[in-house]
């Protein structure tokens, strides 16, 4: 169980995270979904006590993290694969986690062998390592106390399609024995694979939060045109709500048949129309993701 | 969301804070298992050695004794102390792992403790390679090069080599923690007293000021002459609390409240 409130963080007049609360419940896996630079990454370090909030407050299991006894045997932590020491073999930076823990040294050899790294591999240096091999040493690195709660940045970035199906049944797994994941992506498509609920993250603000089928399954009709304008006017007088999307068409509330009989009365071509399954999830995601290139090129 | 009810705590009750020994062992390892750390290490304990054996072949015979066989590995060692010391913090920036450490073990206070003894430690055993490389090659001295062989290091030189190795290895931890950076930390650590030094030099109104600003000078005595006057103490302990107390508080205040970031 992860409990974040109005978690808050400004660097001068910038907020990096703005007001955001959620919830994490046992036995799911959350996917954290927000473009590059949308505050998950500060989100997280917030949750484990590294970034100092400016106003809110966040528990596991409970209690805010830095009160957890020997925190790594009840939350695995992952929030950057590359921040290990490219000097130190994988199974060394291992053993210094089941050290400090006070774990058993078999563990390192469980965890070694669940994600799949070879004795070999294990004996060369991070540094050597690629960046799916760093992610399999994070997740061994997070799982070894054998936590209940797993906090995982990007993990499966540089994990191949094969890397991110296996990911998605080892969390799957994990959730299913009553664990508690939540772990962040800028990749829509990854968390659709990985997560069952998810938090949707723009410009340091929650913008949507929900069961992914509810997200997913949003309503209406997604259509596009060679002439959006005459449709978007036809659309109006026949009091039919609908969105703008960044990639040129129209999610509109109504059916299909609604807005075909629509667009042949007003005489314009449809280029596409289909229910807008997942495709509200999609455009809300691009708009962020557009919104944010825009300030870039700005700024 | 007001229909939400907070869940029960767990129970944490059974669960035991990370050990400082375990802390301070899992320190003293990540001083080791890297390649720099290792390196650093073997290359201690080689100029060590070489500074022993240099003397054994270019001093003359009469000085062929322990205070001095000690002695000379001093300054050498005095070099790469420090670094140990930097490096024993700084990685936890340059090369990120901090993320992990200060995950691990929310209390940052305690991993300062920790790292603390854990250099400590490395610098008595420093000092420990020292003398007995020392004993080793006195006896080599009066056997092959008809040396003094002289077991002259009394109690109070044993503590004076003690004090300037851990000085040395703690004012490098100061230095690292404060500027949280290697390469900062280490031109910096060797270009300050350097440039100190030199000004001293040449500004010969500051000469009598010297022992109470310069920690060098300060620590002369301790290289020699072992029985220090109440004065030179106070010069020792005030250039000591410029140079390493000073720093090593402030950079215990910044690391306790730096923000961790991954990038």
């Amino acid at each position: 169980m992860i409990e974040v409130d109005g978690l808050t963080k400004a660097y001068g007049s910038y907020l990096a995270v703005d007001d955001v609360s959620f919830r994490v419940e046992p036995g799911t896996v959350t996917g954290f979904l927000g473009p590059n630079g949308a505050g998950k990454s500060t989100t997280m370090r917030m949750m484990v006590g590294l970034t100092p909030p400016t106003a809110g407050s966040s528990t596991i299991l409970g209690v805010p993290y830095s009160k957890i006894p020997n925190p790594g045997t009840y939350v695995g932590v992952l929030l950057d694969a590359s921040a290990q020491h490219a000097g130190r073999t994988g199974r060394e930076v291992l053993h210094l986690g089941a050290m400090l823990m006070g774990l058993a040294g078999s563990r390192v050899d469980e965890m070694l062998e669940l994600v799949g790294l070879s004795g070999t591999e294990s004996k060369r240096r991070v540094g050597n390592y690629s960046l799916g091999m760093r992610q399999r040493l994070g997740i061994a690195h997070a799982l070894l106390g054998d936590p209940q709660v797993l906090v995982l940045d990007e993990p499966a970035n540089g994990l191949d399609p094969a890397g991110i199906r296996w990911m998605r049944g080892l969390l799957r797994g994990f959730a299913e024995r009553g664990g508690t994941v939540l772990l962040s992506s800028h990749l829509l498509h990854e968390i659709e694979m990985i997560a069952d609920e998810l938090v949707v993250i723009g410009r340091g603000k929650i913008v949507a939060q929900g069961s992914k089928d509810e997200l997913v399954a949003a309503t209406g009709t997604l259509v596009r045109s060679v002439d959006l304008d005459t449709l978007g006017l036809a659309l109006k007088q026949a009091e039919l709500e609908f969105t703008h999307s960044a990639t040129g068409s129209f999610i509109v509330q109504g059916t299909g048949e609604q807005v075909g009989r629509i667009a042949a009365g007003a005489g314009v071509i449809l280029t596409e129309l289909r229910p807008a399954e997942g495709a509200g999830l999609e455009e809300m995601f691009l708009q962020l993701t557009a919104d944010d290139a825009r300030d870039e090129v700005s700024a | 969301m007001t229909a939400l009810t907070a869940a029960a705590p767990i129970n944490l009750d059974q669960t035991r804070k990370v050990g400082m020994l375990r802390l301070i062992r899992v320190e003293l390892r990540k001083v080791t298992d890297t390649r720099a750390g290792m390196w650093l290490l073997v290359a201690i304990g080689l100029i060590t050695v070489a500074a022993v054996t240099i003397f054994l072949f270019a001093a003359d015979a009469n000085e062929l004794t322990y205070e001095n066989f000690a002695g000379v590995t001093l300054t050498p060692q005095g070099f790469l102390l420090p670094v140990l010391g930097i490096l024993a913090v700084t990685s936890e920036w340059s090369q990120r792992t901090g993320l992990v450490t200060f995950t691990l073990e929310p209390s940052r206070s305690r991993i300062v403790v920790a790292k603390f003894v854990a250099v400590v430690a490395l610098g008595l055993a420093a000092v420990a390679v020292a003398l007995v490389a020392g004993a080793l090659f006195n006896m080599l001295g009066s056997a092959l090069m008809d040396g003094s062989g002289a077991w002259n290091l009394g109690m109070a030189g044993g503590r004076d080599f003690v004090l300037l190795q851990l000085m040395a290895i703690v004012q490098g931890l100061a230095f690292g923690m404060l500027l949280m950076n290697s390469a900062a930390a280490i031109v910096l650590y060797f270009v300050i007293p350097t440039a100190w030094s030199i000004l001293f030099g040449i500004v010969s109104a500051l000469d009598d000021a010297a022992p109470w600003l310069d920690l060098g000078t300060a620590q002369q005595p301790l290289f020699d002459d072992h029985s220090l006057t109440a004065t030179q103490w106070s010069q020792i302990l005030v250039t000591a609390t410029i140079w390493i107390i000073v720093p090593f508080v402030a950079g215990t205040v910044r690391l306790l409240r730096v923000e961790l970031k991954s990038a």
